[in-house]
């Protein structure tokens, strides 16, 4: 069949798709054209054809020790590594707990409940830990009312990476059980069965079935987790950047955000952000390679 | 047990902690929410005694949602949300399913370029700064279509979608086929209603991102006045400025206590979800799942 004759066969096909992906390039490809003013002294009304060409000073930022992007740097940093010590293996525990429930009924309740939260807003679940935790909160009320003394979470800089592990937590911990309870009803029972009579406790049984049963599920998501190393939920962290301040609370995108958008800094906030970016996609592949390496499937095929 | 007829089952011990471990999680989930109803329908001498949030209220009145629903500045908010939530997600699921079903038939003509480009879009993001001039440029900025346009199409709800219609049994598809049906036809008739509970799901994550989007508002409208409801629950409930006379129905002295109105303003952004999830829930193992073993 010649490509007109395909044409032809396939028109409805191409014809629907097409709004979608003109959306697509429209919004996700041709944005990354504007990452040319990195390259530029962008100044908003001249335009960014008219602006002038600066070369790569735009990244000087990136390397030239300025205070304000290394903390930005380092607060990204150490709120990934919080989040992939704590926050990714919270959802693994939370499965196999359901997992390992008698009752269907109680399994789905449990389930309904502690989804729920991934379906509110950031604002609302800042919101919500702020009138829990907060001085006049409903744990501090309590702890007041058994003289316990109280606790400064709410407005407390030293607090604030804990604060927002916690908010990750309460939010997604639950949602991301769905993905591992999935994969846990997929592990052939036979398994368990054979290793029983191969005399297996439980605890041998978890080792040696149930986490080999979730390793390529687990290599994805770390890969996936890995590209998203720089970026720690904006949303939830540009709405508590003014109450604890930037030493704490500014993380590479909020720093794009306020000094590019805010400030007028176009051309460095552009080059920062588009160096995270670039990273980020490099981490992906990288670590896609890793799994294809060990024998895993990763998120696509070479 | 039903779910691993392999496992042995547990002593009484593991039981118990699992037990109260699972209780535990659903209270953390739980206490939060019946602690803003709570507030938000108490009286202002019980907000004095209990020093805030309130868990129970003896009484309850409801003088916080009546000075919001007589104000304007909430309830403004209330229909700029819903008016976006609804545009947004019928074109968002318009689209979707139409680019899916245009990606369900491999070795069709464009089907290789356009899968790598909706599979490519799922690695990176434009980043903030080439969107906003995205945005800017095609002169919607102070427009309510910023909010939807930019975000339209989730390339891992088109993934999603695919995933379904290529799962769904041939010989249907082939034998409408034969009786003389079109690719249109065939989407109208067949795989459209044998697709009812993932569309619903696609539908509700759509309906979700929309509904709760604040920071393409706070990015793209300048004009306050045009603000939706989530920038509306920054103003006053996150950054805590005061719900004054002027953005509620009531006379000075009849003020009802602010914690009641911040929370009255959280019940009403989280009602809506609420009300939708029941709905939908029992579909998400279905859509979430197949997007994600094939995606």
């Amino acid at each position: 069949m010649t490509w007109r004759q395909r044409l032809g066969r396939d028109r409805v096909l191409v014809l629907v798709a097409l709004p979608g992906i003109a959306s697509l390039v429209l919004f996700h490809y041709l944005p990354l054209l504007g990452n040319v003013i990195a390259f530029k002294d962008y100044v908003p009304y001249i335009g960014i054809l008219e602006s002038e060409w600066v070369g790569l000073a735009n990244f000087a930022v990136i390397v030239n020790g300025d205070p304000l992007f290394l903390n930005a740097l380092g607060n990204t940093v150490i709120i990934t590594l919080l989040q992939v010590l704590v926050v990714f293996p919270a959802p693994i525990a939370l499965a196999l707990l359901l997992n390992s429930l008698m009752s269907e009924r109680i399994k789905r309740v449990v389930q309904s409940v502690l989804y729920l939260p991934h379906f509110l807003s950031w604002v609302i679940v800042v919101a919500i830990f702020q009138y829990m935790l907060g001085d006049a909160g409903l744990l501090n009320n309590f702890m007041r009312d058994y003289d316990l003394g109280t606790v400064s979470i709410i407005g407390n800089p030293e607090a604030f990476k804990a604060l927002v592990t916690g908010q990750v937590l309460w939010k997604d911990a639950g949602w991301a059980t769905i993905l591992f309870l999935a994969a846990l009803a997929r592990i052939d029972n036979t398994l368990y069965e054979a290793s029983a009579v191969d005399g297996a406790g439980r605890a041998r049984q978890l080792w040696h079935v149930t986490l080999p049963g979730l390793r390529s599920l687990i290599i994805l998501l770390l890969i996936l987790r890995l590209g998203d190393s720089l970026s720690v939920g904006f949303e939830q962290i540009v709405l508590q950047r003014e109450t604890y301040g930037a030493d704490a609370a500014e993380v590479l995108d909020t720093y794009v955000y306020y000094n590019g958008i805010l400030a007028g800094e176009w051309g460095s906030s552009a080059a920062v952000g588009m160096v995270k970016g670039l990273v980020g996609l490099l981490l992906v592949l990288g670590a896609n390679k890793l799994a294809h390496r060990f024998g895993e499937r990763g998120i696509y095929q070479s | 047990m039903t779910t691993a007829p392999g496992l042995n089952p547990p002593g009484l011990p593991a039981r118990a902690v699992k037990g109260v471990v699972l209780l535990a999680c659903c209270a953390v989930v739980i206490l939060p929410f019946i602690t803003i109803v709570s507030t938000s329908l108490a009286t202002r001498e019980q907000v004095t005694r209990s020093g805030g949030m309130v868990f129970l209220p003896d009484e309850i009145s409801f003088a916080a949602y009546q000075a919001i629903f007589n104000g304007d500045v909430v309830t403004r908010a209330i229909l700029v949300s819903l008016m976006v939530t609804v545009v947004g997600t019928t074109l968002s699921l318009v689209s979707t399913t139409l680019l899916a079903y245009g990606l369900s038939r491999r070795g069709s003509v464009a089907h290789k370029p356009f899968l790598m480009i909706v599979l490519f879009a799922l690695l990176f993001t434009p980043g903030i700064i080439p969107s906003y001039l995205m945005v800017k440029s095609l002169g919607l900025i102070d427009t309510y279509w910023s909010l939807i346009l930019p975000v339209m199409i989730n390339a891992f709800n088109v993934i999603i979608l695919r995933a379904f219609f290529m799962e769904l049994p041939e010989e249907v598809i082939d034998s409408a086929r034969i009786d003389g049906a079109g690719d249109f036809a065939i989407l109208w008739r067949i795989v459209l209603p044998l697709s009812k509970g993932v569309l619903a799901v696609v539908a509700l994550f759509y309906a979700v991102s929309y509904w709760n989007a604040f920071f393409s508002a706070l990015l793209y409208l300048n004009d306050i006045s045009m603000w939706p409801l989530q920038l509306v629950l920054r103003t006053f409930v996150v950054n805590q400025t005061q719900v004054g006379v002027d953005q509620l129905g009531v006379a000075g002295a009849d003020l009802p206590p602010q914690e009641a109105i911040q929370m009255a303003i959280l019940v009403l952004s989280i009602i809506p979800i609420l009300v939708v999830y029941p709905f939908v829930q029992r579909h998400f193992t279905k859509g979430v799942l197949i997007g994600a073993v094939k995606g």
